[in-house]
């Protein structure tokens, strides 16, 4: 499954733009066993991060308790046509981007 | 006084370990009121203002639709900065946080959690006042999640 990103592609200035994404991710909560019995390493997603035009419009903190293959739905306020760039990061550090243009007029 | 009778102290031996036995059911648990003091950093924290949305009953731990939100004009004077979200009785306390700003335009997210069984789960929001809102919603579950695939 790839990651997947929901996002407008046009809004009005004052807008409430919703977005919507869907990360690709097992999210090894560190609590399963394997079938030998030995515990699976914990293998998550700690951060998700969301700048629209340079600015951080959305963070989010996961723990555990977020289902594999993460989703997210929040919003930011259109002000005017740029660049909308996603960062997640796991737990050893390793960062993943995506970034998505819109166009506000 | 009356003393108790045969019958009563009879009841009495037989009700009292069953209410010692219920009560930590209904109790929230310490280590999620630890979790959430040390979040809080021990402040008040007041019911209301939250929606959280959550199904009552679900089939399967695995992927719950979680939805928060607080209504705020979302200025930077009065906003909402943090939506803290916590349960009961998984391993951990902690489900996750949102952070939010004035150019989030709403303070409202969305998410699937894992819930490991039927408990409450709790949304705190921290407010740019420093003050703190919270709500919650029992969700009974009938196949937890943790334990299988």
């Amino acid at each position: 499954m790839a990651t997947m990103i929901g996002l407008p592609k046009s809004a009005k200035p004052g807008d409430i733009v919703e977005v919507k994404l869907l990360l690709a991710h097992p999210m090894e909560s560190g609590f399963r066993g394997d079938f030998d019995g030995n515990k699976i390493p914990r293998d998550i997603i700690t951060e998700v991060r969301c700048l629209y035009l340079d600015e951080l419009v959305f963070r989010a903190e996961f723990f555990p308790a977020v289902a594999a293959n993460p989703f997210l739905g929040f919003t930011f306020r259109a002000v005017k046509s740029g660049s909308v760039a996603f960062t997640w990061t796991d737990m050893d550090g390793n960062e993943s981007h995506e970034v998505r243009e819109i166009t506000v007029e | 006084m009356s003393r108790l009778s045969r019958r009563q102290a009879l009841a009495l031996t037989i009700g009292a370990p069953l209410m010692v036995r219920l009560m930590p059911a209904s109790a929230t648990p310490g280590a999620m009121q630890a979790a959430i003091a040390s979040w809080s950093k021990g402040a008040a924290i007041e019911p209301g203002l939250v929606t959280l949305t959550l199904p009552l009953l679900v089939a399967s731990g695995n992927a719950v639709p979680l939805k928060v939100t607080v209504d705020s004009p979302m200025t930077p004077e009065d906003h909402v900065a943090e939506i803290a979200i916590f349960n009961e009785r998984n391993p951990l306390p902690d489900v996750i946080r949102f952070h939010f700003t004035p150019a989030s335009g709403r303070a409202q997210a969305e998410t699937r959690i894992r819930l490991s069984d039927t408990q409450k789960v709790h949304a705190i929001a921290r407010l740019s006042d420093g003050t703190f809102r919270s709500a919650a919603v029992n969700v009974v579950v009938t196949a937890p999640a943790c334990v299988e695939n």
